[in-house]
């Protein structure tokens, strides 16, 4: 007999028997009634029914902001689920909420409670020091507004920004050493927050099989970032693995003996850029991170996902491409290693048996003084889809002769595209503008793109030059001219 | 009462989730879920329809059709040509054919996968240029003419002709349509739709179902987001909930899910047109002559009064002495395309705009002098017979002159270009001039109803919808001020067809005039009432020197002991009526479409934009830098909530004209079909450094001296477009810059480089030649 799910919802304890590929979103509105949480777009793209997810950490509860259209029932248990009514006073208005009352930072109100939301968690949850504008702001940064024009969110926020900050009134309550038994002393959180940790803890895990005898699931859930924009209505009806019941399936190890990084197949985005050993090597991956996702999909998106959804576009994927990565995928009895470089065969055709699981990511450490950098066009700017994305690893010696050239592109092709041909050209070459433009010609010949919505392929071809180019002129603007590259 | 700490009263429910939308209203027992089926195609015969298979699906206890309906298969607002459900043609993608309720939303959802259609499918037209062609054009296409245009630009020294595109836009209202039907006694039912216009809904509903208007009772908590699109295409999916609970007698919710609210909706009409200038060589426009083509899509829903306004609207904030515009409202196969803030005023100023761009170019002057030049002066008349009162085009490009020096930014922007090439900057000024009222006159009413409850409590009902432009804030305001009391006394009422009968809808910018202006009316009456009593009571004989203040009663300029609880407990023990209803209509507005002149609009909104921004020229993005502006605001009511229109029209006209591009096949099919294809701004986009500036004096028009503002700051947006690409004009290259918005990054990088473009398939031909 199977467990039921067990865990607070607000200031309440559940156990449900809803299924569990059922999403948090519809529980909530249709089966707990609690209608604060809107449906927006159903696909992560507005934030409109953003919720807290609160894990247990060290005796401590950790919030982190998703959006509950593509988080399923099953990931619930053992953890503490906030809707915008659990973080209501019992009377009068939380700091964030009477900001942007103060602001009006609403209008029709049905984002409303998602920006909440997110802006609660900042408050409540997020890791930096001091507050500051850009902090909210990437704190909503997947919440869309269609009538505010985030002016006035803006100006709730710098009230916000003000009262945490020195001098402010609630500094006290941001330099706590724990900021939401300070937010409840300080009445600005209901305080059922503070016994949550003591009632998770009483929680009794899940009996979860092990990974080597997975039985025969429908569909396996991982961040569900995507699967659940194309399946949501379908996966209540069928039986789901909850992939992420498997922490053993997480997490980033450098080995230096092997020369290479380990990094778990469900390790997220958020997770992945907020490692300091990856931080090391790409310098601005939290940059890239902000282009690609917003902080809910981050937290939620990952890397394994990323790749065997196999879209010819996808952004971490084209990354991992660059550096060189090898998949593990693990069926129970043995263990395969494939190099990503030969792993995409066709669209949406990948080299994975059925039984198949990828459980691991290999990627070998970088020799000092390696660029890996990563460029991506969209339509808008932060969280869209790209048009053409393109990720380099380049690595010149001091004579400026390229000893290490890994290129790839996304959007130009049916797979995730590795340049071949372009990346062996340039290997022993003096890096110079004559060379790149060689360079860029022989890239032509690889790719291949089509016309659809996201761009013409003669866009696509322009944008695959731009992009190259830019890999260059981020890195050895000394050695290549940008102008000449420009005025090409 | 009117306080300087002005608030958006919903907020405090939006902010604690604690708002109810239509579907958040804990549901009746037995209610059960529709979903709409709609054409596959966008062109074709409808030879069949098999729900065999959706019948026997889980959950499913009926699926309309055409056939079931028991009235009028008809909800055509303006032309009867759109029936509820197609039942012989198909006309665009989504149209919808059949209906299918369930036990839950998902057994409805699942059931629209398992019916069958036998469609003959046509080819579809989604150029109005090609329909214009085929002379399939709705309504009759009108010329609106000033002066004699042929004979001026015989004294023109420069005549430039051009043509300008822009693309629709998608409402992306957060909240999706939706309505919830109720049966109450007999054959009668209640309606809670999510729609700007609950009137229309009243009356389609009631015309589908057989019914007198008054069997049907529709009510609008309020809406999450409009912005014209629900004006009058929730009237559909509200009927269908009416018609299904009609027929089952149990209450009937529909929700659209996003992909078929993007998918069978229409949206703001794309436009295409030609033009023709005339200038002098200093930059004086003499002549301007225009033919729009508008894409009406299938049906024709607002598209006849869309039209309109583009005419009213298409020399935007000059004055051109001598002007004919054409304009066509052409037939497509794309969802009938509907009102959406600016209404057409927008499209008519993209050309106007376009063609002054193109003047500069060949003139050699900047966009903005040419602009300044020609700016509408007091007196002046526009090209539809009206004469400027009030004028402020000057008024408000000045005051931005002086607050944000426009010699000085532009020598800022070209300092900043002459020393980089990776990346330009692009400056552009914008004016905006926008029409108050409906065009349609008779629309131009209103009424209002004041409840005073014992306690001293109010209670107001008038045909305002909210949804998010604060009119309930704004009425809030209005009427404390007019009773005198405090504002925490007043509470707006849902929008009730019981209440407040064939009310207009809640568009045109105008929803504050006219329900403020009959709110204030009430109040009088009431006052009077009130006057009466207490003069009796003082044994005064002149009640006109009781006045009203701060919720005491003054006689001669003293105060009384009459305090506003005393008044109405007095006035309810003297049995004087505490309920007072008023009606408003528009003074002084007319127009004669016989000869297109007349005075269509009661006043007019001004304003002007300057906005900056910073081009990458290598990727052919683009950010938004700055928006400077000052808008003419009249008095304002709630400056908080005026605040917020400004900033967020705004925002959704810098969206129009970049980033939200709408794509439709040949085929007539949506290709950016949900959020992941079609963007809107997010928080990112849009610049952190915008300011506003208010020109505030009295409108002598408007209730307490304010002015409309829902919808003229839309069109600053459009500076953006020209901002953009005197950014790519200050680039080494020779671009083409056609006038063709929104300038996406793809077509900014294809016109930067456009040389580039072939040059980089040389190389893969020769690769290919090679391996032959």
């Amino acid at each position: 007999m199977t467990q039921p799910v067990t865990f607070w919802l607000n200031d309440q304890p559940i156990e449900t028997d809803a299924p569990d590929g059922l999403l948090v979103l519809d529980y909530l509105r249709r089966q707990r009634l609690l209608t604060g949480t809107k449906e927006g777009c159903k696909e992560g793209d507005c934030g409109a029914c953003s919720i807290l997810l609160g894990d247990l950490n060290d005796g401590r509860v950790v919030y982190t902001p998703v959006t509950s259209c593509l988080v399923p029932v099953g990931e619930l248990h053992g953890r503490h689920l906030v809707s915008i009514e659990g973080l209501n006073l019992p009377s009068g208005l939380n700091p964030v909420q009477q900001a942007m009352v103060d602001r009006c930072g609403s209008q029709c109100g049905f984002c409303t409670p998602g920006f909440i939301v997110s802006m609660c968690w900042y408050m409540l949850g997020s890791p930096d020091h001091k507050p500051t504008l850009q902090g909210f702001q990437r704190a909503f940064s997947g919440n869309l507004c269609r009538c505010t024009g985030y002016a006035s969110i803006n100006r709730a926020s710098l009230d916000l920004v003000d009262r945490f900050s020195e001098g402010g009134d609630l500094h006290h309550v941001w330099t706590a050493d724990d900021r939401v038994a300070a937010l409840c002393d300080a009445g600005l959180l209901p305080t059922y927050f503070t016994s949550i940790a003591d009632h998770l803890a009483t929680i009794a895990p899940l009996d979860e099989e092990p990974m080597d005898r997975l039985e025969e699931a429908d569909f396996f859930v991982a961040g569900g970032t995507d699967l659940y924009v194309q399946k949501g209505e379908h996966l209540p009806r069928t039986t789901v693995k909850i992939l992420n019941r498997h922490p053993e399936m997480k997490g980033i190890d450098r080995l230096d003996d092997d020369g290479i990084f380990r990094v778990g197949a469900l390790t997220t985005f958020e997770e992945f850029g907020h490692h300091p050993d990856i931080q090391a090597i790409i310098p601005r991956i939290q940059d890239y991170l902000f282009l690609i996702a917003s902080l809910p999909l981050r937290i939620r998106a990952t890397l394994s996902g990323n790749i065997i959804n196999a879209s010819p576009i996808g952004d971490m994927t084209a990354l991992l491409l660059a550096m060189d990565s090898t998949l593990v995928f693990d069926n129970g009895d043995r263990r395969r290693p494939v190099p990503m470089k030969r792993f995409f065969k066709g669209y949406k055709i990948f080299d994975k048996e059925p039984d198949e699981l990828m459980t691991e990511i290999h990627f070998p450490i970088p020799e000092p003084g390696t660029k890996i950098h990563f460029e991506k066009v969209s339509k808008r700017k932060c969280l869209d889809i790209a048009t053409v994305n393109s990720a380099a690893s380049l690595r010149a010696d001091e004579q400026g002769v390229l000893r290490h050239v890994s290129l790839t592109l996304g959007g130009v092709a049916a797979i995730p595209l590795y340049l071949k041909e372009t990346s062996e050209f340039l290997l022993g070459q003096p890096l110079t503008t004559d060379v790149v433009l060689d360079a860029l010609r022989i890239a032509q010949g690889e790719i291949s793109p089509i016309s659809d919505v996201r761009g013409s392929a003669d866009y696509k071809r322009l944008l695959a030059h731009q992009l190259l180019c830019a890999h260059f002129t981020e890195h050895f603007s000394h050695r290549v001219s940008p102008e000449a590259l420009l005025a090409s | 009462m009117a306080s300087d700490k002005t608030k958006h009263y919903d907020a405090e429910l939006h902010t604690r989730g604690l708002s109810h939308y239509v579907d958040d209203v804990a549901p009746p027992a037995g209610m059960l879920h529709a979903a709409v089926f709609g054409s596959p195609v966008a062109n074709g015969t409808l030879r069949g329809i098999d729900i065999s298979e959706a019948l026997k699906a889980p959950g499913v206890v009926r699926i309309l059709t055409a056939d079931d309906i028991p009235g009028e298969n008809q909800i055509g607002a303006v032309l009867p040509d759109e029936p509820l459900f197609a039942s012989d043609e198909v006309h665009f993608q989504g149209h919808p054919i059949a209906l299918v309720i369930a036990e839950t939303y998902e057994d409805a959802r699942h059931a629209l996968t398992l019916i069958k259609t036998d469609i003959d499918e046509k080819p579809a037209v989604v150029d109005p240029r090609v329909a214009h062609q085929n002379g399939d054009i709705l309504g009759t296409p009108r010329t609106f003419a000033l002066g004699d245009v042929d004979s001026a630009f015989a004294d023109c020294d420069l005549i430039l002709e051009g043509r300008a595109d822009v693309a629709g836009q998608e409402h992306l209202y957060l909240e999706t349509q939706r309505a919830r039907a109720v049966p109450t006694e007999g054959d009668r039912l209640r309606v809670f739709s999510s729609t700007q216009s609950p009137y229309a809904v009243q009356k389609a509903a009631a015309r589908v179902l057989g019914l007198p208007n008054h069997k049907v009772e529709v009510d609008v908590i309020r809406l999450g987001g409009g912005f014209g699109g629900k004006e009058d295409q929730a009237t559909c999916w509200a009927c269908m909930a009416a018609l299904a609970t009609h027929l089952l007698r149990r209450p009937v919710q529909l929700v659209l899910h996003r992909l078929d609210d993007l998918k069978m909706t229409g949206k703001r009409h794309p436009y295409t047109a030609d033009y023709k200038i005339g200038l002098t060589r200093d930059g004086k426009i003499l002549a301007y002559s225009v033919r729009h083509y508008q894409n009406a899509g299938a049906k024709t829903d607002l598209s006849l009064a869309v039209l309109e306004r583009t005419l009213f609207h298409s020399t935007n904030s000059y004055f051109i002495p001598n002007v004919r515009a054409y304009a066509a409202s052409c037939r497509t196969n794309l969802p009938p395309n509907t009102a959406f803030r600016g209404f057409g005023g927008p499209q008519g100023m993209f050309a106007i705009e376009s063609a002054i761009a193109h003047a500069a170019d060949e003139l050699g002057l900047s966009r903005e002098e040419i602009q300044r030049k020609n700016l509408l002066q007091e007196g002046e008349f526009f090209p539809y017979g009206q004469r400027a009162e009030h004028a402020r085009a000057v008024p408000t490009w000045d005051k931005a002159d002086e607050l944000y020096d426009l010699d000085a930014w532009r020598a800022r922007v070209d300092a900043f270009n002459a020393e980089n090439t990776a990346h330009k900057k692009g400056l552009a000024a914008m004016p905006v001039c926008f029409g108050i009222s409906f065009t349609a006159t008779f629309l131009n009413q209103a009424s209002a109803l004041l409840h005073v409850y014992t306690d001293g409590s109010v209670s107001l009902s008038t045909g305002g919808v909210e949804m998010g432009q604060g009119i309930n804030s704004k009425l809030i305001g209005i009427a404390a001020r007019a009773l005198s009391v405090s504002e925490s006394r007043i509470k707006v009422e849902t929008t009730n067809t019981t209440r407040v009968a064939n009310m207009s809808p809640s568009a045109a910018s105008a929803t504050t005039d006219l329900n403020g202006s009959a709110t204030v009316l009430a109040a009088e009456e009431l006052l009077d009432r009130f006057r009466t009593l207490i003069a009796r009571e003082l044994s005064a004989q002149d009640p006109e020197n009781i006045t009203f203040e701060n919720e005491r009663v003054y006689y001669r300029g003293k105060p009384t002991d009459w305090t506003w609880e005393k008044v109405v407990s007095q006035a309810y023990l003297s049995r004087i009526s505490l309920t007072s209803q008023a009606f408003f209509a528009t003074p002084n507005i007319w127009f004669d479409k016989s000869r297109e002149e007349g005075r269509p609009f009661a006043y007019h909104v001004y304003g002007t934009a300057f906005l900056e921004v910073t081009l990458d020229v290598l990727r052919g993005i683009y950010e938004i830098d700055t928006v400077r502006l000052v808008h003419d605001l009249g008095r304002p009511i709630n400056r908080l909530v005026d605040l917020g229109q400004v900033e967020g029209g705004l925002a959704q006209g810098l969206g129009w004209m970049t980033l939200e591009e709408l794509a439709f096949g040949d085929d007539g099919r949506l290709l950016s079909h949900a959020l992941s294809t079609y963007k809107a701004p997010d928080g990112d986009f849009l610049p952190d450094d915008i300011e506003v500036h208010f020109l505030e004096d009295e409108n002598p028009v408007g209730p307490y001296g304010s002015k409309a503002v829902g919808e003229p700051p839309l069109m600053y947006g459009i500076g953006v477009y020209f901002a953009i690409r005197d950014a790519m004009q200050a680039t080494a290259g020779d671009a083409p810059l056609p006038f063709d918005a929104p300038l996406t990054p793809e077509k900014v990088l294809l016109q930067l480089h456009h040389r580039r473009v072939a040059r980089i398939w040389e190389a893969p031909r020769e690769a290919a030649a090679a391996g032959e």
